[in-house]
């Protein structure tokens, strides 16, 4: 993975002491707090319902084990004794002090670590597949792609001031985890059809939020080399022109939605024309020099198959189980990526103790050359464990309570933090999710239903990506009580879709109740091994319908 | 009004005028809006000129004055909208050489990447320059040493500075 040169290091170093400035000069009243806000939320620093929260960035979801004890440690002395994985790959401590995080930013810069740009109005931490570098439908890693793009918009002196906040992702992969359709801009790595030669489809304006949009492609192909100027075409275009009158009408999303995706790629055409690219642009050495970081790692020639494995399967259920569910083929011959979930029944989606961050540090340390992932899913992932070495990672998951064997079922739960820390929540949804998963807490049933996702939020704004889960649920407040709104055939892949509801809102206790019966309705008409999403996709949306008004009605009753 | 230039605290010697009456009554150096621009140039005495434009004014209505006029002032309705720094941008890439202020109530956090963007100067209200004195402009100015970006006005950036690392091997 990644380190930090020398530039890096102080790079980070001077913008922790810049932001200990800021807020010693917000302690003198230099700053106003309305100048001192954007500042604090530049650095991840928000003002909860109950404490400050801090977001901290974890680049394209890539972790070293000696950054999670780091982050073990933190937890302990500065929060509760646990952090929360979001849905943007990143991890937030939700009790931290205003006084204390200067602290904690420095301990962070100890292990190649910040906070930049994990909110506010500017060019937020880049995402990327978790299968990075493993998954054998890559055309190329897409990390050395993001690092870049992580460096470039790091204090962009002129992008720091954009209408509103821009999420970038990129995908390596045919199979699109990354979701860069909903994105304010997707990168996606492809050979040219006739040259062969590497550059990226550029897809702009997905989002989703309170008017959610699928992106729409705006260059079919870019020669990575181009990569940065093309980047400041597309940021000047939306720095100069997206609106800034209304802030639900910020996002690019608007801007392209508003003068239509053909006026949008003129406009950036006209500027990248203008623009001179050979300056803007990364030396082909210094992409060499990040990319050289994320070489694979040094593994054995092992057989594909392994015959421990196999043997240790047939012995265990469990194992078989865990493995059946949370492997994830590699693309070394011997290997196998583990998901790691974050899900167990009851537990809050994402939450992990510092018992745990520790437990699984070392893990990682041992078993997958001290590298993790964490998923946009709120998941961690191990990205290169050997298959011989699966029995013994499952025991030492299993003793760390961390061998929940659920990963993409319908308990793998997306949700936002909600009513319990968000001040802008309109309903909870962490309890919302442990109700759902308590439904279905029957392993059985859960893989005979298969693959299902679930995705919660506690408000339009849709942190939670509600819009496209398979099935979506979106809490908001009725009449001084909590109203959960029901979608149906949302997709985050290269089958983009956003879900649609299913009828009106309903109860918080009527919820796991309405999941049932959405589930029954698939598992009657399912047609040989069809997954959720593809029954949906055929049969439609009308007997699902049919069955949640049932449920409505009973609950009338 | 409170002008901060690289330097330091400096004097304003431009006079902000908004009306054809005040244009033909004022002496000396004056600073026009976009629209006054043709009627200051006619009625010309020696003076220097400058430009007031909005952070959304089109370059290539600003650009017939780039050679007429001794500064154009960028307006920065507040310190968050940061269209003023794109549009400086496209008017140093324009040609424009003359001198370039930021005229509104920016932060000092923000001078360093004004300055990047080209600027040269901010113009501030009273208040942000009561509670943020010179000094502390100028600290911020110079906290942060290296930026990644190459092409603006911050000194080399992080990748020319490791290209120089490699022994300046050109791509
Ligand atoms: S979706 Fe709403 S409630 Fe949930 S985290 Fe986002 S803003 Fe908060």
């Amino acid at each position: 993975m990644y380190r930090y040169d020398e530039f890096d290091a102080r790079f980070v170093r001077e913008r922790v002491a810049e932001f200990a400035g800021q807020v010693a000069r917000r302690l003198d009243g230099s700053l106003t707090e309305d100048e001192f806000k954007p500042l604090r939320l530049k650095n991840g620093l928000y003002l909860q319902l109950h404490a400050y929260m801090l977001r901290i960035a974890v680049p394209y979801g890539t972790l070293s084990s000696r950054q999670l004890r780091q982050l073990a440690h933190i937890a302990e002395t500065y929060d509760k004794g646990y952090g929360h994985f979001t849905t943007r790959q990143n991890l937030q401590f939700n009790w931290p002090k205003l006084k204390d995080v200067p602290e904690i930013l420095g301990l962070l810069a100890d292990v190649e670590m910040h906070c930049i740009q994990t909110s506010g109005n500017c060019i937020r931490n880049v995402t990327a597949d978790q299968f990075a570098g493993v998954a054998a439908d890559e055309v190329e890693d897409p990390r050395p792609t993001a690092e870049l793009i992580r460096q470039w918009s790091s204090l962009h002196p002129e992008f720091g001031w954009l209408p509103r906040k821009f999420k970038v992702a990129v995908t390596g992969a045919e199979h699109d985890r990354a979701a860069i359709k909903v994105h304010d801009l997707g990168l996606k790595l492809k050979r040219h059809p006739d040259t062969g030669e590497i550059g990226y489809e550029v897809v702009v304006g997905g989002g989703l939020g309170r008017t959610p949009m699928i992106g729409k492609v705006i260059r079919d192909f870019l020669p990575r080399a181009e990569l940065l100027a093309y980047l400041e075409a597309v940021m000047r275009v939306y720095n100069s022109e997206g609106r800034r009158d209304n802030k639900f009408k910020a996002r690019v999303k608007i801007l392209v939605h508003e003068i239509g995706a053909e006026e949008f790629v003129r406009r950036v055409e006209e500027e990248y024309a203008k623009l001179d690219g050979p300056t803007v642009n990364a030396p082909v050495e210094e992409v060499e020099r990040i990319a050289a970081y994320f070489a694979p790692p040094a593994y054995e020639a092992l057989p594909s198959v392994s015959i421990l494995l196999d043997q240790a399967r047939a012995a265990a259920p469990a194992l078989d189980a865990f493995v059946r569910q949370n492997a994830f083929p590699h693309r070394q011959p011997g290997y196998v990526a583990l998901t790691v979930s974050l899900k167990p029944v009851g537990g809050v989606p994402g939450d992990m103790t510092a018992d745990e961050m520790r437990a699984f540090a070392d893990i990682a340390e041992r078993y997958s050359f001290d590298e993790l992932r964490v998923t946009h899913a709120q998941n961690l992932v191990l990205p290169h464990v050997r298959q011989d070495e699966v029995p013994e990672v499952f025991a030492a998951l299993k003793a760390a309570g961390l061998a929940t064997a659920n990963a993409g079922l319908v308990t793998d739960i997306i949700a936002c933090p909600g009513l319990d820390y968000c001040a802008l929540a309109t309903a909870r949804s962490i309890p919302i999710a442990q109700e759902i998963a308590r439904e279905f807490s029957d392993e059985a049933e859960q893989r005979d239903i298969g693959p299902l996702q679930i995705k919660i939020s506690g408000c339009i704004n849709a942190c939670g990506h509600h819009h496209v889960g398979h099935i979506g649920i979106l809490g908001l407040e009725k009449n001084g009580r909590e109203n959960y709104q029901i979608t149906l055939g949302g997709d985050a892949t290269e089958n983009a879709a956003l879900g649609e509801r299913l009828g009106p809102g309903i109860d918080a206790e009527a919820v796991p109740g309405a999941i049932r019966a959405i589930v029954s309705t698939y598992l009657e008409r399912r047609q040989h091994g069809e997954a959720f999403i593809e029954t949906v996709r055929r049969a439609g949306l009308d007997p699902f319908k049919t069955a949640f008004a049932e449920v409505i009605r009973e609950a009338a009753e | 009004m409170t002008l901060i230039t690289w330097n330091g605290q400096a004097q304003s010697q431009f006079l902000a005028v908004e009306t054809a009456e005040a244009l033909a009554a004022a002496e000396g150096p004056v600073i026009v809006p976009l629209a006054l621009a043709r009627a200051a140039l006619d009625g010309r005495r020696n003076a220097p000129l400058g430009l007031l434009v909005a952070n959304d004014a089109s370059p290539d209505d600003i650009a017939p004055f780039f050679d007429k006029v001794e500064l154009i002032a960028i307006a920065f309705p507040s310190f968050s909208d940061g269209r003023g720094l794109s549009l400086a941008r496209k008017l140093r890439r324009a040609g424009f050489t003359g001198r370039l202020r930021a005229s509104g109530p920016v932060i000092a956090d923000q001078f360093a990447d004004c300055l990047a963007c080209g600027f040269d100067e901010v113009d501030l209200p009273e208040g942000v320059a009561a509670r943020q004195p010179m000094e502390q402009w100028l600290k911020a100015r110079s906290t942060v040493t290296s930026h990644y970006q190459t092409g603006y006005a911050h000194g080399a950036s992080i990748l020319e500075q490791r290209r120089a690392g490699r022994g300046g091997a050109s791509s």
